[in-house]
C-alpha cells in the first residue's frame, strides 16, 4: 500500500478488518440467528391474531344468520324481507341483502357485488359496494350466500375493515420491530467487534514494539477481568520473566566480558612479552609457569560456572546422602582457620550435634566453604585493632538446620543484599580485589537446590550469611 | 607406564598423547568407544583414560564393560558433561577416578600417575602400615611422625596429609587431589587454603633441616622427596 493512501482506503481497509474479526463474525451469526426467531414468533403472533378475527367475523355472521333463519321459519319472505330491512338501516359492519333469483336488489346495504358470487352459495371474501355510497369499490367483506325458496337470495356478511386495519398494525408491528433488531444487531456487532479490535490491535502494536526490543513495554490491562485482561496480565508476566532472564543473560555476559577478559589479557600479555623478551631458558620457563597459573585460575572460574549452572537446571543430584551438617560445617572450618589465621582473623565455631539432614554433602560443604572464603576475603575490616572474628555456627530451628557464617567486616548495605546473590556481581568496593563474584550465587543455587534459603542479615557490623535447609524429618 | 587415550575430539587427543610421551611415558590412542574397548581389553596398560562421549559406545558403557570382563586396569574418566553427579555415575560405572574438563594437564598428569602407581603396589602387596622418605617416617598405626629419629608432633589432619603425600612420595598431587583425599571434598579450593595447610605441615617437617622435603611444584602441586637439592 502507498504511503500516501488516501482516507477512504483507510475506511475501507478498516471495515474490510472489521468484517473479517471473529467478534464481527459471531454477532452477525447471532443477528441472523435472532432475525430468523424473532420473524417467526412474530409471524405466529400475526397469522393467530388473523384466524382469532376471521373466527370472530364467522362466529357473528353465524349468529346473524341463525337470526334471520328463526324470522324466515316463522314469517317467511316477508318477515324475513322486514328484518333484514330493519336491521341494515342499522349502523355497523354487518352486511345485508335479498335479491330476486335474477339478483334484482329487494331490500339490503349492499348495492354491488360480483355477480358470480350470487350464483352459488356459499362462503366468499369480496370487494362488495355499500348502500347509498357511490364509490363502491373500497369494501372488503365475509360473507356467506343462501338460496332461499323460489330462487331468492339471501346474502349476509360482515364487513372486514376492522380486521385489516388490525392487521396491518400487526404487520407493521412486525416489520418495524425486525427492523430494529437488525439494526440494534449491527450496531452491537460493529461496537463489540470494533471495542474488541481495538484492544486486540492495541496488544498487537505493543508487542511488536516489545519485539523490536523494548522488553519494558507492558500491555495496558484494563481492569474489567475479561478474558483479555487475563490474556494481557499474563502476557505481562511472560514478558516479566523473560525481561528478568535477560537481565540476567546481560549481566552475566556484560560480568564474563570483564571478568574473563581481564585474566585473559594478562594471560596473553605474559606470553607475549616472554616471546619478546625472554633471553634464557629460565626466563622463559619462569614465563610459562605464569602462564599455567592464569589459565589454572581461568579453568577454575570457567569450573565455577557449570557448577552453578548445574545446579539451577534444579535437576536433584542422585548422590543425596545422609550426613551431619554440623560435622560438614566444622571440618570445612577447620579447613580455612589457618587461612583466616594467616589473615588475622580468628575462626570460631558453635556448632549443636546432631544436625542430620538429607542433601549433597559435597555441595554444602562447598557452600560453607565458599562463604568461609568470602569472609576471609572481605571479612578484614580497615582498622586493624578491631576485634576480627568470624564464626561458624550450626543450630537447628523450625525443622530447618541454620548453618550461619558471620564476619565483622564492612558488611553489605541491605539494598544490595538480593543483588550480590547474583553471578558474578561483585559490589565496587570489591572490584579491585581477587575473586570472581561467583562465591555467593553458588550458595544460593545451593540453598535452592535443597529447598532451602539463604538470607543475608547485618551482623553489626559485619554479615551474617545463614543457610537454612530443610532437617531430616525425625 | 603404558597409557591408553580414548577420546574421540583429535585435537584434544593429540596434545594429551605428545604432553604424556613428553612426560616421559608410552602412549596408545583409540578415537572411538569399540576402537578403545578391544585395545583395553588386549593390552596391558597401567591406566586408561576414558572420554564419557565416544562414538559407538559411550565411556561409562565401555568402563562398565571392562569391569564386567574383570579386566581392572585403572580407569580416569574425562568429563565435559554438566551434571551435579558425573563424578558419582562415572565411579559407580567403575571408573577409579574423574576429572571434569576444563582442566589443567598438570592436574591429569598428577592424578594418572597416582592411579598407575596404585596400580603397581595394589598388585605387590597390601597397603604399608609405615611408610619412609629418606630420613622421614611416618608410623600410621602408633601415629608418629619422626624425622632423623627426632619426633614431630602433628595435628591429625597434618597427619593425613603427611600421609598421602608420603604415600606418593616421588609424584606430584595436586591441591584438589589432596582436597579430596585428606578431606574428602571434591570442589576447588578458591584461595590457597590448602597451601596454607601445607605450609604448616613444611614448617614442622622441615623446621631445622637442611633440605625441604615438601616442595611445590609451580602449576601442579607438590611433592615430598628424600633431601634433595629443590626445583626452582
Amino acid at each position: 500500500m502507498s504511503p500516501s493512501a488516501s482516507p477512504p482506503d483507510g475506511l475501507i481497509a478498516r471495515i474490510g478488518k472489521i468484517f473479517r474479526t471473529t467478534a464481527f463474525k459471531l454477532s452477525l451469526a447471532y443477528l441472523v440467528l435472532f432475525a430468523v426467531l424473532a420473524s417467526l414468533g412474530l409471524g405466529y403472533v400475526a397469522w393467530n391474531a388473523r384466524r382469532v378475527l376471521d373466527d370472530q367475523i364467522v362466529s357473528t355472521i353465524d349468529a346473524e344468520i341463525n337470526g334471520l333463519s328463526e324470522q324466515y321459519t316463522a314469517g317467511g319472505l316477508r318477515r324475513l324481507i322486514a328484518v333484514v330491512e330493519r336491521r341494515a338501516g342499522e349502523p355497523g359492519a354487518s352486511l345485508y341483502l335479498v335479491t330476486t333469483p335474477a339478483g334484482e336488489h329487494i331490500v339490503g346495504n349492499v348495492s354491488r357485488l360480483p355477480a358470480d358470487i350470487l350464483a352459488r352459495p356459499g362462503q366468499y371474501e369480496s370487494f362488495y359496494g355499500r348502500g347509498s355510497e357511490a364509490d363502491s369499490s373500497g369494501h372488503s367483506a365475509i360473507m356467506r350466500v343462501f338460496n332461499l325458496a323460489g330462487g331468492f337470495r339471501l346474502v349476509v356478511g360482515r364487513d372486514t375493515e376492522e380486521r385489516d386495519r388490525l392487521r396491518a398494525a400487526i404487520g407493521n408491528t412486525f416489520g418495524s420491530s425486525l427492523a430494529l433488531v437488525v439494526l440494534l444487531g449491527v450496531l452491537g456487532g460493529w461496537f463489540v467487534a470494533s471495542r474488541v479490535l481495538k484492544r486486540v490491535d492495541d496488544m498487537t502494536e505493543t508487542t511488536r514494539t516489545i519485539m523490536a526490543g523494548d522488553l519494558d513495554g507492558r500491555l495496558r490491562v484494563g481492569g474489567a477481568g475479561d478474558e483479555l485482561d487475563r490474556l494481557a496480565q499474563n502476557l505481562n508476566l511472560m514478558l516479566e520473566r523473560i525481561g528478568e532472564l535477560m537481565r540476567g543473560m546481560k549481566e552475566v555476559s556484560d560480568n564474563i566480558a570483564h571478568d574473563l577478559k581481564t585474566p585473559l589479557t594478562r594471560l596473553r600479555n605474559r606470553a607475549d612479552e616472554a616471546l619478546r623478551t625472554a633471553e634464557t631458558p629460565e626466563a622463559l620457563r619462569a614465563a610459562m609457569e605464569g602462564v599455567i597459573e592464569d589459565s589454572d585460575g581461568l579453568i577454575r572460574v570457567f569450573n565455577a560456572l557449570l557448577t552453578i549452572a548445574r545446579l539451577e537446571a534444579g535437576n536433584a543430584p542422585e548422590s543425596v546422602s545422609r550426613f551431619d551438617a554440623g560435622a560438614v560445617a566444622r571440618e570445612v572450618a577447620e579447613l580455612y582457620e589457618p587461612l583466616a589465621e594467616d589473615r588475622g582473623l580468628s575462626l570460631t565455631v558453635d556448632i549443636e550435634p546432631d544436625l542430620i539432614l538429607d542433601g549433597n554433602r559435597e555441595l554444602v560443604g562447598q557452600a560453607i566453604a565458599n562463604r568461609l572464603d568470602n569472609a576471609i576475603k572481605y571479612g578484614a575490616r580497615s582498622a586493624p585493632s578491631d576485634p576480627q572474628a568470624i564464626t561458624v555456627a550450626a543450630a537447628r530451628a523450625d525443622g530447618k538446620i541454620r548453618l550461619t557464617v558471620a564476619d565483622r567486616g564492612p558488611g553489605i548495605p541491605e539494598a544490595e543484599r538480593d543483588r550480590v546473590l547474583d553471578r558474578f556481581v561483585r559490589l565496587d568496593a570489591a572490584r579491585t580485589r581477587p575473586g570472581f563474584g561467583l562465591g555467593l550465587s553458588l550458595v544460593a543455587a545451593v540453598a535452592r537446590l535443597h529447598g532451602g534459603s539463604l538470607d543475608l542479615a547485618d551482623n553489626a557490623p559485619g554479615l551474617a550469611v545463614t543457610l537454612s535447609l530443610p532437617a531430616r524429618a525425625a | 607406564m603404558r597409557l591408553l587415550i580414548i577420546e574421540d575430539d583429535r585435537e584434544a587427543a593429540a596434545y594429551l598423547v605428545k604432553a604424556f610421551r613428553e612426560a616421559g611415558h608410552a602412549v596408545d590412542h583409540a578415537g572411538d568407544g569399540l576402537d578403545g574397548y578391544a585395545l583395553a581389553r588386549e593390552g596391558d596398560y597401567d591406566v586408561l583414560i576414558v572420554d564419557r562421549m565416544l562414538p559407538r559406545l559411550d565411556g561409562l558403557s565401555l568402563v562398565r564393560s571392562l569391569r564386567e570382563q574383570a579386566i581392572a586396569t585403572p580407569v580416569l574418566i574425562l568429563s565435559a558433561l554438566g551434571q551435579v553427579d558425573d563424578r558419582v555415575k562415572g565411579l559407580r560405572a567403575g571408573g577409579d577416578d574423574y576429572l571434569p574438563k576444563p582442566y589443567a594437564f598438570s592436574e591429569l598428569l598428577a592424578r594418572t600417575e597416582v592411579l598407575a602407581r596404585r596400580r603397581t603396589a595394589a598388585t605387590g602387596q597390601s597397603e604399608a602400615t609405615a611408610y619412609r622418605v629418606g630420613d622421614l617416617e611416618l608410623d600410621r598405626l602408633s601415629h608418629r611422625v619422626t624425622r632423623a629419629g627426632r619426633e614431630i608432633v602433628l595435628q591429625p589432619r597434618e597427619f593425613r596429609l603427611l600421609e598421602y603425600l608420603m604415600r606418593h612420595a616421588g609424584q606430584v598431587v595436586t591441591r584438589t587431589m589432596l582436597l579430596e583425599h585428606v578431606w574428602d571434598y571434591h570442589f576447588d579450593p578458591q584461595t590457597n587454603v590448602i597451601d596454607v595447610h601445607v605450609s604448616r605441615l613444611r614448617a614442622k617437617i622441615d623446621r631445622g633441616f637442611e633440605h625441604p622435603m615438601i616442595q611445590t611444584v609451580r602449576g601442579a602441586g607438590y611433592v615430598i622427596r628424600p633431601d634433595e637439592p629443590q626445583l626452582s
